[in-house]
């Protein structure tokens, strides 16, 4: 749900980060967060294990600047990856306005990746959305691993509805932020259309 | 889009903020904060300087939606008040029109039982905006169905190709 602040002239919009349990969901925000100007950034918060498992959500609130006067504050969110925290992932997807899914690109993973896609459309549908119409991206990450699937197969196995899809290496910081440019993209051009 | 965009305008905006003023000096509080359960801040007012409210919404609505999670396990329809005791401040959260959560930060210069019965009146008022922009919101819904004037219908791929040129 877009909060558009015509007092502030402000607009906000949340963004959440979904894929299976260490597929770099934290990693990706943890890359955002280390290459923005602290100006444009709040505080990123993770609620996590003391093995530095999500627990709850990463946060991280984000400045982009301004479009047509109005101030543009993207909230970020990851999810819990973990198969078991479900309840606190359907919690997280409330007012969403764009998913960006990462996916592990490990051969090991793909029907890791295939099942949270499928848990992602439930929770989705539960809060009265459709992953066919909401704005979405998906993300191939751990590109640089020898043990990952070539591109192609993974676009046939996960990809959807053409949504864009980026290759990364989260921990470099490669594809980051086209993955978060490509679905901020979505999310305003969204607002145009209603 | 399921769920309609939450609007505020100039007016409802000002009346929010006097309402959450009044709140914080009548009971006394450091801070008054209100936040949609989303956990986009709305408005805050008080001593803000020391706070970072963003990181405070967005936590708020977290626990408020963990704490709705936990009420419908035991059958509940939700928790509407929680409150936190810490040795110095306390925060007190409560859900207004179902839609939006009331936090109030206060210590020991004022008590829990003033600050509930300050709170009490002040979601009365809240409720009633809350009301008035949410019908505003349908009838404008209703009217400009067909050409709602957004500011953002006339948004172009470089305005968001800027965004990122840093």
């Amino acid at each position: 749900m877009t909060f558009i602040n015509y007092a502030a002239r402000e607009i906000n919009c949340k963004i959440v980060y979904y894929g299976p349990g260490l597929c770099g969901k934290t990693t990706n925000l943890q890359y955002v967060y280390d290459r923005t100007n602290p100006a444009a950034k709040g505080k990123l918060i993770s609620l996590a294990t003391e093995t530095d498992r999500t627990l709850f959500f990463d946060f991280l609130p984000l400045d982009l600047g301004t479009v047509k006067g109005f101030k543009t504050r993207f909230h970020l969110y990851t999810v819990p990856g973990q198969v078991f925290y479900d309840a606190s992932r359907k919690l997280i997807l409330k007012g969403v306005d764009g998913v960006v899914f990462v996916a592990d690109s490990q051969e090991a993973r793909l029907e890791a990746n295939v099942e949270s896609i499928r848990n992602l459309d439930k929770n989705l549908k539960e809060q009265g959305y459709d992953i066919a119409t909401v704005p979405y991206v998906l993300q191939f990450n751990k590109r640089d691993l020898p043990t990952a699937l070539p591109a192609d197969e993974m676009y046939r196995r996960l990809n959807i509805k053409r949504e864009p899809t980026f290759e990364a290496v989260a921990t470099t910081g490669a594809g980051v932020f086209d993955t978060l440019k490509a679905v901020a993209r979505q999310v305003l051009m969204d607002l145009k259309k209603r | 889009m399921s769920l309609p965009d939450l609007v505020l305008y100039d007016e409802e905006f000002r009346k929010i903020k006097e309402s959450l003023n009044r709140l914080a000096s009548d009971a006394n509080a450091n801070v008054v904060f209100l936040v949609d359960k989303n956990g986009q801040q709305i408005a805050a007012v008080g001593d803000l300087q020391s706070l970072d409210t963003t990181s405070l919404a967005s936590l708020t609505a977290g626990n408020v939606a963990a704490t709705d999670g936990l009420a419908r396990l035991i059958g509940e329809k939700e928790f509407s008040i929680l409150f936190h005791e810490g040795e110095r401040d306390n925060i007190h959260i409560s859900i207004v029109a179902q839609r939006v959560i009331l936090v109030v930060i206060f210590d020991e210069r004022t008590s829990l039982g003033l600050v509930r019965l300050r709170v009490r009146r002040a979601m009365a008022e809240l409720e009633k905006i809350f009301e008035e922009i949410a019908g505003k919101a349908e009838k404008e819904k209703q009217a400009l169905q067909a050409d709602f004037d957004s500011p953002f219908a006339e948004i172009t791929d470089e305005d968001i190709d800027r965004l990122f040129s840093e």
